[in-house]
């Protein structure tokens, strides 16, 4: 694939190697100009005007809506709802959820894989709550235990967190295996954290097996700023409102409110309608290039990545083999800190991300305090795993070789 | 602007005497009785370093640090706890002072430089993302001088 092409600051930018995708996408110009477009040809406040310009952004953000639900296999297009990102649609169904459904003495189960947005948001609620946090522990090769997690489910589990695929390591939880689990040992609520899925392969809401999945525009060529929880109707409809104001309204009476219908219910204040638009015009990309293309585009970058990384005497990959893995590939070098990988790279015109990557749970586990994390996606070749490698070697001039 | 550093710029970072503290660190490990004892985290990485200090009125007799760190957390804790031992705390806020303005990159080398080997540090000024972790081992010695 030659797409560098679409994206302006990569273009523009032709030393330029961006392995950073996993914390956030490039955009291409078809967002771009989406964003644009909207606001010079329809920018007004959605559902608020009767004139024509309102009527037109009105449409505009819920088409988006419809575009992305079709992306994810949403048939019902009115449970996804729009967020933030990721973090807001996990902190969505923790509040609004489980405010109403945990009580004191159930237990809430997260993984030692899971990135803080999708095991702060739990942890706090249990301690609200009196209720028991329990954390199901990972193979050594950084999976989620599934006898471990077997062993946590009772009639006192009330919610199941995880993500579909790590930031950190790129593993890719076996999802349909871990429903069934659920399904079959506890009465809770399955809630999937899908940040690194929807950008990466195709998925399909409607057959996870799941009852919510959160997932991140930016980090999917869309704009900062735009997310979405998808959730079962007949959970959203029981739920209450997360936040509450303008638009999620039915009626507001003096002594009390009703609520409007879904989505609206869980969207209060002016939507982020614009960025709705650029979403769609990022699915709309995805799309054309084809989802199975865009994951055996990343998995054969991986496994050339992983194979040259792997000679680099002193370089240490964690996580599953990378048939297994997203396009995410995390190391480490002797006992160089992964801080001074990313800043010697940075020398080379690399972006990598270096720390706990949000996941300080999974970094105790492995036992290291951070590691340097190559992630890929549409817009990177081979010429970004020469310069990879060509900076870790430089990293390794720098500092010598010591072994930990 | 470049988005990316020039290798110049990473060369003037990783100056030898840097990675020489990052590799034989001075004043590692904990005293036996210490008058006042911080322990502070790296948000940004979860790095973290604990440092201990004892005192003899007002100046700093001993001191000595723990901890996991990049090499340039670990080398600026590493000189400082060489700078500062025996110094009286006014001095020792004249030099964190000075070295604060060294890593913003406000600072000129006077006739009576105080920083001495901490002027290897400099180059850490023109990468913002990593002034913090310069700064750690200051840190964590302002609030122990603030516990005493």
């Amino acid at each position: 694939m030659e797409l560098r092409a679409d994206f302006p600051l990569l273009a523009n930018n032709p030393g330029l190697h961006y392995l950073d995708s996993a914390a956030t996408s490039q955009k291409p110009q078809v967002v771009l100009d989406a964003l644009r477009d909207f606001y010079e040809t329809a920018n007004a406040n959605p559902h608020r005007g009767v004139y024509s310009l309102s009527v037109r952004a009105t449409e505009c953000y819920h088409q988006s809506r419809a575009r992305i639900a079709e992306f994810l296999g949403v048939r019902d297009s009115d449970c996804l709802i729009f967020t933030r990102g990721t973090t807001e649609g996990l902190n969505l169904v923790a509040w609004s959820w489980g405010m109403a459904n945990v009580e004191a003495g159930d237990e809430i189960v997260v993984t030692g894989l899971d990135h803080h947005a999708n095991f702060v948001p739990w942890q706090v609620l249990a301690m609200r709550k009196g209720a028991k946090f329990r954390i199901c522990e990972l193979t050594p090769d950084g999976r989620i235990d599934l006898d471990f997690l077997s062993g946590l489910l009772n009639e006192r589990t009330k919610v199941v967190a995880f993500n579909h695929v790590s930031n950190a390591l790129g593993t890719i939880n076996p999802i349909a295996e871990i429903a069934r689990l659920v399904r079959e040992k506890a009465d809770a609520i399955l809630v999937c954290d899908g940040a690194q899925s929807a950008p990466h392969f195709p998925v399909s809401f409607d057959s996870l097996g799941v009852d919510f999945y959160a997932f991140s525009g930016h980090k999917m060529l869309g704009p900062m700023g735009i997310g979405g929880l998808i959730g079962k109707r007949e959970m959203l409809e029981e739920m209450p409102p997360y936040q509450t104001g303008g638009d999620m309204i039915e009626f507001v009476h003096d002594e009390r409110t009703t609520w409007n219908i879904l989505p609206l219910k869980f969207e209060a204040g002016t939507p982020n309608a614009a960025n709705a638009v650029g979403l769609a015009a990022a699915v709309e990309y995805l799309d054309n290039i084809g989802m199975d293309r865009v994951l055996s585009h990343e998995r054969a970058l991986m496994s050339a990545a992983q194979k040259r990384l792997a000679a680099i005497e002193g370089l240490h990959i964690y996580g599953p083999p990378p048939s297994e893995r997203s396009g995410v590939l995390s190391f480490t070098l002797g006992d160089v800190h992964p801080h001074d990988i990313a800043t010697i790279l940075d020398g080379e015109g690399v972006c990598i991300r270096a720390g706990h990557h949000c996941a300080q749970p999974l970094m105790r586990r492995l036992d290291v305090t951070a590691t340097a994390r190559a992630s890929f996606y549409v817009y990177n070749d081979e010429s970004d795993i020469d310069a990879l490698v060509a900076g870790i070697l430089k990293a390794r001039e720098i500092f010598g070789y010591v072994p930990v | 602007m470049s988005p990316a550093r020039s290798s110049a710029e990473i060369g003037a970072l990783y100056q030898e005497m840097i990675l020489d503290h990052y590799r034989r660190p001075r004043n590692k490990g904990t005293l036996e009785n210490p008058d006042a004892s911080v322990e502070i985290k790296n948000p940004l990485c979860g790095d973290e370093i604990g440092l201990q200090v004892a005192f003899d009125g007002d100046s700093v007799s001993d001191l000595k640090f723990s901890g996991r760190g990049c090499s340039i957390s670990l080398a600026s804790a590493s000189m400082m706890t060489q700078l500062v031992k025996g110094k009286h705390r006014t001095e020792i806020d004249a030099i964190r002072n000075e070295f604060r303005n060294l890593m913003i990159g406000s600072n000129s080398a006077g006739e009576n430089d105080r920083l001495g080997s901490l002027r290897a540090l400099s180059g850490v000024a023109r990468f913002p993302a990593r002034v913090k972790c310069a700064l750690l081992a200051w840190n964590a010695l302002e609030s122990a001088l603030a516990l005493k």
